[in-house]
């Protein structure tokens, strides 16, 4: 699904990612791990072009995201993405902040199509072959309409459909979070990137969101974590990638890693962690 | 200095007289427009100047517009307000060949020299805003602009809100200075009061009182606004 070549980023002159390839599948459940400064965020921020990378390939539906030429918005609604800091909008309400992307984004859509129609319109009169008028089956309304059931749907698969009118301040971490996880679904994408999504909540709050995850990975949804819950990542990853120095240092199944892990480094950072 | 007859002359000027339809029609008028609209446009110029200062400049438009913006406000924060209306009445417009009344004048001279200052108050809130919010929106699809304008900005003006309604409180007080370029404004009127009788006690203090009510009135105002605005600050 993601096909990552040779990709590189540097800040000035410091090289964070050295030349990392790897593939991502369709339905595939990868956790990152490894030490901080390794540049695991990094390199799941270079997927969705967070960070412009400086060199390589991403390709993601037979386009190369790491052109700057390639319209990346477009590519960002199939690509979710979930961050430490939650990153709710403040100033809109929990229903607002779910709605707003997947709404605005068709209604642009509608406005292009309706600018097209009026323009072939124009055309066709002159034309000897008329071009057929684009169908238009929704409305402003029918769309906003549409995006809240969507969204309430959602609201109701975590338990929080009562949480619907207040504002993100009112929340708690793992609300947040969660509410943050739903907003990427509203736009129904094709893989998430979840960037330490536990790392900023309280211990409390932690199982609530990994469980969130787990089901969004039993429902076979493509992901991508960068996470510091070894446990998690033994028991949802299909694949897990060892980052060290900018680079794939070892990569394999949880048994192969946990269990197995040849690397030096690997096997001393396992020693910490667990 | 007998201060009974000095206010009872202000008395038969200002009310007997009909001296206070001048002041309030006319002087109180011209005040509040050149401020308000001076502000408007101001938070226009600022919001502009504001957005090209925290574009990301990796091409060479945005880079050319900042230098633009910065020779700007450099220019109108660099001199007094005073020596702008004298510029603007008596060197530009003669040099441009157009008539522009003086009260226009007032109106575009305050308008521009607020944009200066208005520019950098809002830089700074949308700079206060944290970043992830952009990048939130952006993760969705959103372009930088969309994203700005429905997530950052709103959250900046409400971060602002107190330093705009300085910014207003101190373009209502600076439109005591209009009367350089021959535009009446509440000063001009009182010294117009004043002039009947050469007796300036009491209209200079009655015009202190009402620079005072306009600007107790604005805060009153800016209060109520930003407790609207902290809507999403609250627990409900």
């Amino acid at each position: 699904m993601i096909e990552i070549t040779d990709l590189s980023k540097k800040f000035g002159n410091l090289e964070v990612l050295k030349k990392i390839t790897t593939t991502i599948h369709d339905g595939e459940k990868v956790c990152i791990i490894g030490p901080s400064g390794s540049g695991k965020s990094t390199f799941l921020r270079c997927i969705n072009c967070m960070e412009d990378p400086t060199g390589g390939s991403i390709i993601f539906e037979g386009e190369d995201l790491a052109d700057m030429r390639v319209d990346i918005n477009r590519h960002r609604e199939k690509i979710g993405m979930v961050f430490q800091q939650f990153n709710l909008f403040n100033n809109k309400n929990v229903i607002d902040n779910i709605m707003l992307a997947p709404v605005h984004l068709r209604t642009k859509k509608l406005k292009k199509a309706k600018q097209t129609n009026a323009m072939r319109k124009f055309a066709n009169v002159f034309r000897k072959n008329k071009l057929p008028l684009i169908e238009i089956k929704e409305t402003k309304a029918s769309i906003k309409e549409d995006a809240r059931k969507h969204a309430f749907e959602l609201l109701k698969r975590i338990g929080l459909e009562e949480k619907a009118y207040v504002y993100p301040s009112t929340l708690s971490g793992g609300q947040k979070q969660r509410i943050a996880i739903i907003r990427s679904l509203a736009m129904n994408p094709k893989v998430i990137l979840f960037d330490e999504p536990t790392s900023a909540l309280d211990p409390e709050m932690v199982g609530e969101v990994l469980d969130l995850i787990k089901t969004l990975a039993a429902e076979g949804m493509t992901m991508v974590l960068v996470t510091h819950e070894m446990g998690f990542a033994r028991e949802v990853a299909d694949r897990i990638i060892f980052m060290c120095d900018g680079q794939i240092t070892e990569e394999g199944t949880p048994e192969e890693i946990f269990d197995h892990p040849k690397n030096p480094r690997l096997q001393q950072f396992l020693k910490c962690v667990l | 200095m007998d201060i009974g007859y000095k206010f009872k002359v202000f008395w038969e000027l200002f009310a007997i007289n009909g001296g206070w339809k001048q002041v309030v029609f006319v002087g109180l008028m011209n005040t509040l427009k050149i401020a308000i609209l001076g502000l408007v446009i101001g938070i226009v110029i600022g919001t502009l100047i504001a957005s090209v200062k925290v574009m990301p400049k990796y091409k060479r438009l945005p880079r050319v517009l900042d230098k633009i913006c910065t020779v700007y406000v450099g220019f109108f924060r660099g001199t007094p307000l005073v020596v702008q209306l004298l510029i603007a009445y008596y060197v530009m417009w003669p040099l441009l060949g157009i008539t522009i009344s003086s009260l226009n004048t007032c109106i575009i001279v305050f308008g521009l020299n607020s944009g200066a200052y208005v520019s950098e108050v809002m830089r700074g809130g949308i700079m206060s805003v944290d970043g992830g919010q952009m990048e939130a929106g952006r993760s969705l699809g959103l372009n930088y602009g969309e994203t700005m304008l429905k997530i950052v900005v709103p959250q900046a003006v409400k971060n602002i809100l107190p330093t705009l309604g300085n910014e207003f409180i101190a373009l209502i007080k600076d439109t005591s200075v209009v009367s350089f370029v021959a535009a009446t404004d509440l000063y001009k009127t009182f010294t117009e009061i004043g002039n009947v009788r050469y007796e300036y006690f009491v209209p200079y203090l009655v015009m202190a009182l009402f620079y005072i009510v306009l600007v107790v009135l604005i805060t009153i105002g800016v209060k109520l606004m930003e407790r609207r605005f902290a809507k999403s600050d609250r627990n409900n």
